[in-house]
Formats: structure tokens, C-alpha cells, sequence
């Protein structure tokens, strides 16, 4: 399996759009709903300024193991 | 959730009650990260809050935690303390909760500099009865009860705590979380009256009447007027029109309100044999 770098918990999201208006590289957007889709894995540096500032917990950042 | 703040928070309550964009699950968040790396004794920490959006926050948390009545928050958190020094206590509460109806409970506190950590969730509004201003509204702000503009003056939280008797003040966001982080750390450190004001947003009942965006534009908003109060220090004042300082405010550790009293305690025993 790909290493995904973010795990994002659909059913917690209430779609405020917060992540993706400070994702620094727009490695995530919102669908239609507002819901927060990683829509450019690639892109994600794993800065974690998504988790961070979620306020309903719905984004986790794999981070590699130290 | 990050798995390792998990065992911080009664993960069956969640998904939390606040609003789409409400700043109150950053902070609540930060609050577990502090708690988590300060290495305090889980066991025997408690959190006490008052009635409100923010005093919510404790029902999410796994701790011994006391959800009391609406400005209450420091009287109950007194008494817990008085009768175990040695527990970690806690309160959140918010601007209506600590500066309104509790205001008398904070002056009080912060001025015998009893041992808790106290994180006030500054909206600037009452969030949770539908957006009446509250003495942390700025002037000229709208809310429900102010049609027209907050005629009236609002308090600086933080100056009123350092007057009062604080010993240590500090101020973060929801956008600076890593800083407010640090800060309650700092608190949890300082043995003594420690208010950390974290300003956070209320898209619902503040953000809209005063236009003020969506909760991504009122976080940006946290993000561009807020200057550290180290860099302040060096830009001259007109630099800081409109701006809000985050950072350490206030840091004088000096008697503790339970130690002093356990002194006296001591004393009287002595005396009476
Ligand atoms: C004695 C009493 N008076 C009034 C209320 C109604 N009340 C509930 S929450 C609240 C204001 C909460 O505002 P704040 O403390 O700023 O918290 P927020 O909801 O904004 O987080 C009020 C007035 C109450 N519950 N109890
Ligand atoms: S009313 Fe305001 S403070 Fe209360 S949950 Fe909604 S956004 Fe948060």
C-alpha cells in the first residue's frame, strides 16, 4: 500500500474548512460539502498545521517512526 | 485523533458538541498536548469549569473533572484545592463564565495566588445563550444585546489578573496552539495563580454578526494581528495599532495562597499543645 500521509476521520469532519485554508502546500481540499479530501497526497509535507488546528480531531499526520 | 493524546479524552463522547470552525477543540486539544508533556501525575489531576461552550470542554477529557455552575469554576477549584494541595487543578472557563458572573471569584483568586491553572476561552462573546456580549466584547462590537455596537468598555483579561494578583499571565490562540502549549506549561510549572487567555472564535454567535468571515477567515485574523511580546518590545507603537500580544505577559512567583495556609495550620497546632 502507498504510505498515505494523512489519515482524515470523514465522520468527525464538520467541513469548517480551516485545514485547507492554512495547508501551505494544498495537498487538501474541500468537496462539495466542505469536507476536508487529501486530494494531493503527494504534495503533503506532513507539517501537521492541519491536525493541529482541527477542531473536531478528524486528521491524523503518519508520521515516520523516530 | 492523534493516538497519543487518546487516553487523554473520553473518546466516546466525540464527536463534541461545538459548532462547525468553533476554536474551542483547538484549545481543548492544546490543553491535553500540555498536560500530556509536562509529565504531571494523571491521577491526580482535575479540571473544574463553569457553564458555557468552553466549560464543556472537561466532559471530553479523561480526568477527574467537576462541571459546575455558570461563574462557579474558581470556587469550586478552591475548595478542591484547599483540601488536597498536592492535586493539579485545572479550569477552563470562558470570558462570560470567569469576567461576568464569575468576576468576583476571579479578582479573588488571582489575588491570593492559589495554586491552579486557569485557561479562559476568550470568544468575546457568550457563545452558548445565543451571543450577548460579555466584558471581554470589544467596544463597538455587535452582539444580541448590542444592536447597535457595544457601547460599554471591555476589560483587558490579562492586565486584570496581573493587578489583581496573578503570578503568572500569559496569552495564546487557536492559531498559535504551539505556543499556547508552552504557556500552559509554564502555568502547570508556576506555583501560583497562572491564567492563560487563549483567544478563540466563535464563528456562530460572534464571527457573523460582525462579519467577520468564515472560521478559516477568523483564524487568519488571530494570525495577522497577533505580535509576540518579545518582538513588541522592539516596534515602535504605531507598529502595534490593532494588534494583540501573545506570549508570557506576567511571570512573578511569590506566596502561595494552600501553602501559606497550610503554614498556619501548622503554626496553630504548635500553639494549641
Ligand atoms: C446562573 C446562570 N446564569 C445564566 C446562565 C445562562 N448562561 C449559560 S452559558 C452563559 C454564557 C456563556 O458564555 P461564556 O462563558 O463566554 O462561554 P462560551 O459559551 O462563549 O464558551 C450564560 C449566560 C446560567 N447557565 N446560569
Ligand atoms: S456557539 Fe460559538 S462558542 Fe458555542 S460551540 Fe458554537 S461556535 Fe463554539
Amino acid at each position: 500500500m502507498a504510505d498515505k500521509p494523512l489519515d482524515i476521520d470523514q465522520k468527525s469532519c464538520k467541513g469548517c474548512g480551516i485545514c485547507y485554508s492554512l495547508c501551505p502546500k494544498k495537498a487538501i481540499t474541500g468537496d462539495i460539502r466542505g469536507k476536508v479530501v487529501l486530494s494531493a497526497p503527494d504534495l503533503c509535507s506532513r507539517c501537521g498545521i492541519c491536525e493541529s488546528h482541527c477542531p473536531d480531531y478528524a486528521i491524523f499526520v503518519r508520521r515516520e517512526k523516530k | 485523533m492523534r493516538p497519543d493524546l487518546q487516553h487523554l479524552f473520553r473518546m466516546e463522547k466525540l464527536p463534541h458538541i461545538w459548532c462547525p470552525g468553533c476554536g474551542h477543540g483547538i484549545i481543548t486539544r492544546a490543553i491535553a498536548e500540555a498536560i500530556n508533556e509536562s509529565g504531571i501525575d494523571l491521577d491526580k489531576t482535575v479540571i473544574v469549569s463553569g457553564i458555557g461552550c468552553s466549560s464543556r470542554a472537561p466532559g471530553y477529557m479523561n480526568f477527574d473533572t467537576l462541571h459546575t455552575l455558570h461563574g462557579r469554576a474558581l470556587a469550586f477549584a478552591t475548595g478542591v484545592k484547599l483540601a488536597n494541595p498536592e492535586l493539579n487543578v485545572f479550569v477552563i472557563t470562558g470570558d462570560g463564565d470567569a469576567t461576568a458572573i464569575g468576576g468576583n471569584h476571579f479578582i479573588h483568586a488571582a489575588r491570593r495566588n492559589i495554586d491552579l491553572t486557569v485557561i479562559l476561552f476568550n470568544n468575546n462573546i457568550y457563545g452558548m445563550t445565543g451571543g450577548q456580549y460579555s466584558p471581554l466584547t470589544p467596544t463597538g462590537k455587535m452582539a444580541a444585546t448590542s444592536p447597535y455596537g457595544n457601547p460599554e468598555n471591555n476589560f483587558d483579561v490579562a492586565a486584570l489578573a496581573i493587578a489583581a494578583g496573578a503570578s503568572f499571565v500569559a496569552r495564546g490562540t487557536a492559531f498559535h496552539d504551539k505556543l499556547l502549549v508552552n504557556s500552559i506549561k509554564e502555568g502547570i510549572k508556576n506555583k501560583g495563580f497562572s491564567l492563560i487567555e487563549a483567544l478563540s472564535m466563535c464563528p456562530t454567535s460572534y464571527g457573523r454578526r460582525n462579519k467577520m468571515g468564515s472560521a478559516a477567515d477568523m483564524i487568519k485574523h488571530l494570525k495577522d494581528n497577533a505580535v509576540n511580546v518579545v518582538t513588541a518590545q522592539k516596534l515602535p507603537p504605531e507598529k502595534l495599532e490593532g494588534k494583540f500580544l501573545i506570549g508570557t505577559l506576567h511571570y512573578k512567583p511569590y506566596r502561595e495562597f494552600t501553602e501559606e495556609y497550610d503554614k498556619l495550620i501548622a503554626r496553630v497546632q504548635k500553639e494549641g499543645k
